[in-house]
């Protein structure tokens, strides 16, 4: 149903962690088991002294509490339960804080790309202009830095390997760098709750190395050039992000199915029409004009994010889900 | 003072639809919260059910996306506004404050029964909201989203508004009737802890609440006549409104999880025989809550893009807040030392808190890291960690109390072994459920998901049957509690030779509480100074 996983798995790995791939991650991960471990040492502790007092003190034939008055205070143990865990907690505040700071600041030399987030997918623009949605390319062991903003509603930009997130707020810019230590493909996330398709407003971020970026920058955009147009359309059902409210196998998600669209007609608000080419191409550049009824004028104009080459792609690949 | 007739009590000193509804009795009170408490949790549980069982697979199972936002949203709101945060205070108490400080009744009984209707009449709007476009903003109401949507928020801000009030007059009684109404005899250190976090908590319910208030009123505003002061479209600030709304919903956690904690201390020492072990620092470290709880909002906005210093502030307070926490941990259990045992269904819960709330701080310790909070935001990590909170710690105590008072209550016994069965049910479903959500989060599910990636899909399913099993534990107990009224055995006045005010009256007590206005000698645990025959 969701997109194929075409990301690295976040459940396999070791520990509780997703397998890092970014330099945040093990100053993280190892304040993550400090603070796990260092709980499990004390919730055993505390649990065998209850355990044990409960069995010694329980209510039974033959067994009477010591008379005498109760303890009811004692300077030393309360100290002991007080001072050390606040001098502990300070220590890992510090740690995350210090951690924290890290993140904060971008190198000075980081590759800016600027985030666009919008209900629900993510736009990415390099300094080149090379635009991209739902998908970011970067060099390994470069720090890079994101400029974010939201173009509605508060979404968050969520990469789970690399221990990042970020709220994305309209109106404003907020900013979030990493640097990638291994190359893969790893998993965005949108974790701020935007609505119906919060869920599906995910992206990947591929890590590659600084060869690799530099030659797909220079092709970015022209790298489709010798597919013919019903790959093209096909491809670009994915990455452009068609598929988190258009299904393909005949499914009603957000928006309506590709499936058997091609020459179906379609009932709107005030008038009915066939579905064909220039159908097609309004509803991609002006998705409120004719809203099929029982669906949400919910969908952003594609205007400018497809060329005519493109829009003739996906046309071409709608035309072949019978 | 009436004559009191041998078998009258205030059940049955009048009778009547009327004679409840009108009914000035705080005790009256406390039991038609009682009930309307119940009918809200089983509501909320009914959504919470609905929800995890689409998250059975990814994709649609039985209900669509927009459907799934406002099954969660209204599991939120039930549970927050209609059930946790009135739970304890407005039924137990409400039953038990004045009883338990030796008066007659709160300070104002019609301001009492006033707060009972605002909260149906508010109960009322959340429910209109439910059967007319349900809001889908999530409980938490974050704008420009809810300023933006098209389903019914207004009736649903505007609940919980009115809610407010009821819980705002629900505090300002509770503080007068603790400072004005306490029997001779009763000096503060004499107050019974669960009295005092009462009153703890009811500061908190007359300082923030109005903050909330206010909040809402002002989203409703931008709404109606769109007067931009959250959505940047009309030139407002979006992150100011998370400000407001954490402003009241921090210190209103504590709201939910004071008066658990307050339960905890009568159930350990009634069920132990121990006077409580450090009665000052207890009855301090709720104060203490209540106080920095006002000031740690900002660990709810570590990612949002506020100054890195507040951030810094906000993490270090938090951390502050958590050593009375943990100071009454020990405190509880330092307590069973040398102490007599018994091993009854109330103490269960005492258990249950004691174990899941633990794991709620220290999974808390890891959220309010600034760093490693980055990672864990918004995931079910998240989630987690507040239900071993809230469900773990306060709906536990809540239970625990429940069973505690029951046979003062109502005069009646319910069947121990029944309550011993449903407290195992529970304690496997709710750890099933949430445990698992601990996972999820880690390897980075977000929350407020209507589908999921594939790999999710095991521990969902185990999350998800959890949700079964814990819901037998409640059916067993819903049975077990019905039957006691109907046919328990007398409990007699004091079941369980506690020491407590509130047992040396009848059960249930006559309309005064009291034959005669009881003086005060020994205090609530001194078990090693009286000896009950």
């Amino acid at each position: 149903m969701q997109n194929k996983t075409i990301t690295e798995s976040l459940i396999a790995s070791n520990g509780w962690m997703p397998k890092a791939a970014s330099t945040f991650a093990p100053n993280i991960d190892g304040l993550f088991n400090f603070i796990l471990y260092g709980s499990i040492l004390l919730f055993v502790g505390i649990l065998i002294v209850t355990a044990l007092f409960i069995i010694k003190y329980r209510k039974r034939p033959g067994y009477s509490p010591p008379s005498g008055p109760h303890i009811t205070h004692n300077t030393f143990l309360e100290l002991a339960w007080t001072v050390p865990p606040l001098i502990l907690t300070i220590f890992i505040f510090y740690w995350g804080f210090t951690g924290f700071l890290d993140m904060a600041v971008a190198p000075k030399n980081s590759l800016d790309i600027s985030v666009t987030g919008k209900k629900w997918m993510w736009q990415f623009e390099y300094k080149n202009g090379t635009k991209t949605l739902g998908e970011i390319v970067v060099p390994v062991n470069t720090p890079v830095s994101l400029i974010m903003s939201s173009e509605d509603v508060i979404h968050s930009f969520y990469v789970p390997n690399f221990r990042i997130k970020r709220d994305v707020i309209p109106n404003r810019y907020t900013k979030q760098w990493f640097e990638a230590t291994r190359t893969g493909t790893f998993q965005i996330f949108c974790t701020e709750y935007c609505g119906d398709g919060h869920s599906q407003m995910l992206g990947v971020i591929r890590v590659v190395s600084a060869d690799d970026y530099e030659k797909w920058l220079a092709n970015a955009g022209s790298a489709d050039d010798g597919l013919p147009p019903e790959k093209l359309g096909e491809k670009l059902y994915t990455s452009k992000g068609c598929v988190a409210c258009h299904s393909v196998d005949g499914t009603n998600k957000i928006g309506p199915t590709w499936k058997g669209l091609f020459g179906k007609t379609r009932a709107y608000a005030g008038g009915s029409t066939v579905a064909d080419e220039n159908y097609i191409k309004e509803s991609i550049e002006n998705p409120t004009a004719k809203v099929v009824t029982g669906y949400q004028p919910v969908m952003p104009s594609f205007k400018g994010l497809l060329n005519d080459k493109e829009i003739a792609g996906v046309i071409a690949y709608i035309k072949t889900l019978k | 003072m009436s004559e009191s007739v041998p078998g009258t009590n205030y059940i049955n000193a009048v009778s009547g639809i009327k004679s409840w509804l009108t009914t000035l009795d705080h005790k009256r009170i406390g039991i038609m919260y009682l009930l309307f408490i119940a009918i809200s949790f089983g509501l909320g549980g009914f959504f919470a059910l609905a929800l995890r069982l689409e998250l059975l697979n990814p994709g649609q199972l039985i209900v669509s996306a927009k459907q799934y936002n406002q099954l969660f949203t209204l599991h939120g709101a039930v549970m927050v506004f209609l059930f946790i945060v009135p739970s304890i205070p407005a039924s137990l108490g409400n039953f038990l404050l004045p009883i338990q400080l030796g008066a007659k009744d709160v300070a104002f009984p019609r301001l009492n029964l006033a707060s009972l209707y605002l909260y149906v009449f508010g109960a009322a709007f959340c429910v209109y909201s439910m059967v007319s476009g349900a809001a889908d903003t999530g409980w938490t109401f974050y704008t420009p989203y809810s300023s933006t949507t098209d389903t019914s928020v207004i009736s649903m801000t505007l609940g919980a508004f009115i809610l407010g009030f009821s819980s705002i007059f629900t505090g300002i009684n509770f503080i007068v009737t603790v400072h004005k109404m306490r029997a001779p005899g009763m000096s503060w250190f004499k107050l019974p802890l669960f009295t005092w976090s009462l009153y703890a908590t009811a500061i908190i319910q007359v300082l923030a609440t109005p903050v909330l208030g206010i909040t809402l009123l002002l989203l409703v505003v931008e709404r109606l006549v769109g007067i931009g002061i959250f959505d940047p479209a009309l030139g407002g600030d979006p992150v100011l409104f998370q400000h407001f709304f954490w402003f009241y919903s921090h210190p209103a956690v504590y709201i939910m999880i004071l008066p658990a904690m307050g339960v905890m201390s009568e159930l350990v020492t009634t069920f132990s025989k121990k006077n409580i072990f450090g009665y000052k620092m207890v009855a301090f470290s709720s104060i203490a809550i209540a106080v920095i709880s006002f000031l740690v909002w900002g660990h709810h906005l570590y990612v949002s893009g506020q100054s890195d210093y507040a951030d810094m502030i906000f993490s270090f307070l938090t951390y502050l807040v958590a050593i009375p926490s943990a100071v009454k941990v020990f405190n509880w259990i330092a307590t069973l030392y040398n102490g007599e045992i018994e091993l009854k269904a109330p103490f269960l819960y005492f258990i249950a808190f004691l174990f899941l709330f633990t794991i709620g701080g220290f999974t808390g310790i890891m959220l309010a890291s600034l760093s490693l909070d980055v990672h864990l935001h918004d995931t079910y990590f998240v989630v987690a960690h507040f239900h071993y909170v809230m469900m773990g710690g306060t709906v536990m105590a809540f239970l625990g109390g429940i069973h505690y008072w029951w046979p003062k209550m109502f005069g009646k016994m319910y069947s121990e072994k029944a309550a011993v069965v449903a407290w195992f049910f529970i304690m496997a479903g709710f750890n099933m459920v949430f445990f698992t959500q601990f996972i999820l989060g880690t390897k980075g599910m977000p929350r407020r998901y209507y589908s999921y990636l594939d790999q999710f899909q095991p521990l969902h399913a185990f999350s998800t049957v959890g949700t079964w099993v814990l819901t037998v534990g409640f059916l067993i107990m819903a049975f077990y509690l019905v039957e006691s009224l109907l046919n328990g055995e007398p409990a007699g006045d004091n079941p369980w030779g506690s020491l407590g005010l509130e047992w040396t009256t009848q059960s249930p007590p006559i309309t005064e509480n009291f034959a005669d206005t009881p003086h005060i000698i020994h205090g609530p645990y001194d078990y090693d100074k009286v000896k009950l025959s």
